[in-house]
């Protein structure tokens, strides 16, 4: 070969390396070294591709601890139907030659687009049969149905079964499909009926620090009185620059909270310095702000669709959430906001009914979320809003997929708000449990939610689908109690 | 040359048996048998005879003390997860025993089975789990030992007789809507324990 096509191959070889190899040490944007678009889950976060490959070399057993890392508690919360656990055994080693479903990534391999099915699958969808093929054997209702038929909403869940197996369906069998409003309003967690953080459970060095107004502020606390009155001046000159802030501020729980100004917009740093205080002011508080109180609330919505972006260190705007690869659309008119906590709850009025429908009707503009004001739904927030009808009974975009929930706090039980709505989303038969059964019988609500035309229309209707697995558990029960 | 290298041999020899007899002499024992580890037998013997008493107290001083025929404070229930106070069946409680071992070591695994499983999937899957769950069956009170290779690892599998021991258990069976088997008696063999080591 001649000596100068040696050195033209030795030139490129070295600009190629160097190129790529500048990229993957020095260049924050790693959008050259993608190897295809990430599904709809992880699209966000596609060029944080340190959150998934948290090391460079590891294989299989990196990737599925930062797969873990992330869903690990989902599943368990799930009551998985498939753990890694259950495939561990050696019985199972011919099983693994065809799926080896003790990794994420055999079923949810990320960057194939072409091959990428609903859930961020990767498979044919009939993989159910390498496990269970003998189960028209077994169940004559299931005899003759195809096996890309198993997990089609309603029947069967490959991770989420808790209110599709065979006891729930009989025992939650029949009942109207709409409940009693009594037994809806006894059931459901009353709107604001419990803040989500009780002052008890703020430590009380955070009191301090966070400056939280005379109400939670005890005696003892580390704010000196000079610093105090510089605080309380600077409150003052803030509050008569902004009027209007300062009106919806006194409307707003965080008042009733006895939070003022410094809660959120005072670093606890070096606030006893009355000449520091003006460095120490954060103009716009952040995420960060927010979750020194209200942390589960942050953590949710981190982990969620709405923040994971944030959660990665991204200053992430709505456009970035609307890519092609969501499977939402948009609003035009939001595209450059940034999202954060005000992006639903305003800064200051921090409106939690502003918040539940109005804030996501702002951005999301798919067929589902249009359709939400003339549904049935929004007729009982309606009734709600004008008194006719007790709170508990309203029904808002953020009952669905930010549902609010009990849970007990350092033994007291708190209502908190649910800000991850994936949680609660994909399947949609995880809804069924936590949500729709407040409601309705579980018949209806399987129905209703294996109808795409009912969902797109926000349920204004009778589903038009039925899912048999209701009748065909029932027919067993029977059929079994003859026997006997 | 050749004297070199037989000299060299001799060093080397010489080196390796020094290091293994300082090792033998750091484990304290210095008998040739204490290198070979345990027998495969007297270790899943051994192992199961933890299981065994694990399961039996389990049953014995949870479920009976506390369960319905009990002070009534908790509900055995196989969907133990969605229920106030729900507890696991002692057939669930060792399953996830086992589970609960996978996640913490690969030195050993086990399982229980039964050729008239509730699970169709905790049927016999191997040659050598068809066989032991038939001799142990077949065989009342004795154990099945066996090898067999599993994808690329050669196992020693043991099969141990898992014996109904009270009515719940036979009752529990004979009543669920999924057993193959309605008329198991107590004393009977009701399926097997498996427990598998690499070898």
């Amino acid at each position: 070969m001649k000596k100068w096509l040696w050195i033209f191959w030795v030139l490129i070889t070295l600009s190629v390396t160097g190129f790529y190899g500048y990229k993957m040490t020095l260049d924050e944007d790693k959008s050259e070294l993608l190897i295809g678009d990430a599904t709809h889950g992880h699209f966000q976060i596609e060029l944080a591709c340190e959150s998934c490959h948290t090391e460079p070399f590891g294989g299989q057993e990196v990737i599925q601890t930062a797969c873990t890392n992330c869903h690990q508690q989902e599943l368990k919360d799930a009551h998985d139907s498939h753990p890694k656990k259950k495939f561990t055994d050696p019985r199972n080693a011919d099983l693994l030659q065809v799926i080896d479903a003790r990794y994420c990534v055999s079923c949810h391999t990320e960057h194939q687009e072409e091959q990428t099915q609903d859930m961020g699958l990767t498979l044919p969808t009939d993989y159910c049969f390498h496990c269970h093929q003998s189960v028209g054997e077994e169940r004559p209702s299931h005899k003759d149905l195809p096996f890309d038929s198993c997990a089609s909403s309603g029947c069967h869940n490959y991770h989420d079964n808790k209110a599709l197996y065979e006891s729930f369906l009989v025992a939650n069998s029949g009942g109207e499909w709409i409940k009693h409003l009594d037994e809806i309003n006894a059931n459901r967690p009353a709107p604001n009926a419990a803040a989500s953080i009780a002052p008890e459970l703020i430590a009380p060095e955070l009191i301090a620090s966070k400056f939280i107004a005379s109400k939670l502020i005890a005696s003892e606390s580390a704010v000196t009185e000079k610093a105090s009155s510089a605080i309380n001046a600077l409150f003052a000159e803030k509050m008569a620059e902004h009027p209007d802030i300062n009106n919806h501020w006194q409307a707003s729980a965080h008042e009733q909270a006895g939070m003022s100004c410094g809660g959120c917009h005072l670093t606890g740093a070096s606030t006893n310095e009355q000449t520091s205080l003006a460095a120490a002011w954060i103009e716009k508080p952040g995420v960060e702000q927010c979750q020194s109180c209200h942390q589960k609330e942050a953590k949710g919505f981190l982990e969620g669709k709405h923040g994971m972006k944030l959660a990665q260190g991204y200053i992430a705007k709505i456009s970035e959430m609307s890519s092609e690869h969501s499977g939402l659309s948009f609003s035009e008119l939001v595209q450059d906001n940034q999202h954060g906590c005000n992006s639903c709850h305003g800064a200051h009025s921090f409106d939690t009914k502003y918040a539940a429908t109005e804030a996501c009707l702002s951005c999301h503009t798919d067929e589902h979320s249009q359709n939400f004001n003339t549904s049935p739904h929004a007729l009982l927030k309606d009734n709600v809003l004008e008194g006719s009808l007790a709170a508990a009974s309203q029904v808002t975009c953020a009952t669905c997929h930010l549902p609010r929930v009990k849970e007990k706090q350092a033994g007291t039980e708190v209502v908190r708000v649910e800000h991850n709505q994936n949680l609660n989303l994909r399947p949609n038969e995880k809804m069924i449990r936590s949500v729709c059964m407040d409601c309705h019988n579980l018949e209806f609500s399987i129905d209703a939610l294996a109808d795409e035309t009912l969902i797109q229309s926000n349920f204004n209707g009778k589903p038009g689908k039925h899912i048999e697995s209701i009748d065909w558990a029932l027919k067993r029960d029977q059929k079994k109690a003859k026997k006997e | 040359m050749m004297k070199k290298l037989m000299k060299g041999k001799a060093i080397k020899f010489a080196l390796t048996a020094s290091v293994a007899a300082a090792a033998l002499s750091i484990t304290g024992c210095g008998e040739t048998e204490a290198s070979k580890g345990i027998e495969p037998k007297l270790y899943t013997d051994s192992l199961f005879a933890v299981m065994k008493a694990d399961r039996t107290n389990y049953t014995k001083y949870i479920i009976k003390r506390l369960g319905p025929n009990g002070v009534g404070a908790i509900k055995p229930d196989e969907h133990w997860q969605d229920i106030e106070n729900g507890a696991l069946l002692p057939a669930q409680m060792f399953r996830a025993g086992a589970e609960a071992v996978a996640e913490m070591t690969d030195k050993f695994t086990y399982s229980l089975q039964s050729n008239w499983p509730i699970n169709s999937q905790n049927a016999p899957k191997t040659a050598v789990e068809k066989e032991g769950l038939d001799f142990i069956a077949a065989n009342p009170g004795e154990n099945f030992y066996g090898e067999e290779t599993l994808g690329d690892t050669t196992y020693f599998t043991a099969v141990y007789p898992d014996v109904a021991v009270s009515e719940a258990c036979t009752s529990c069976h004979n009543k669920h809507k999924d057993s193959p088997k309605t008329d198991f008696k107590i004393g009977e063999v009701m399926g097997g324990v498996v427990i598998r080591v690499p070898l």
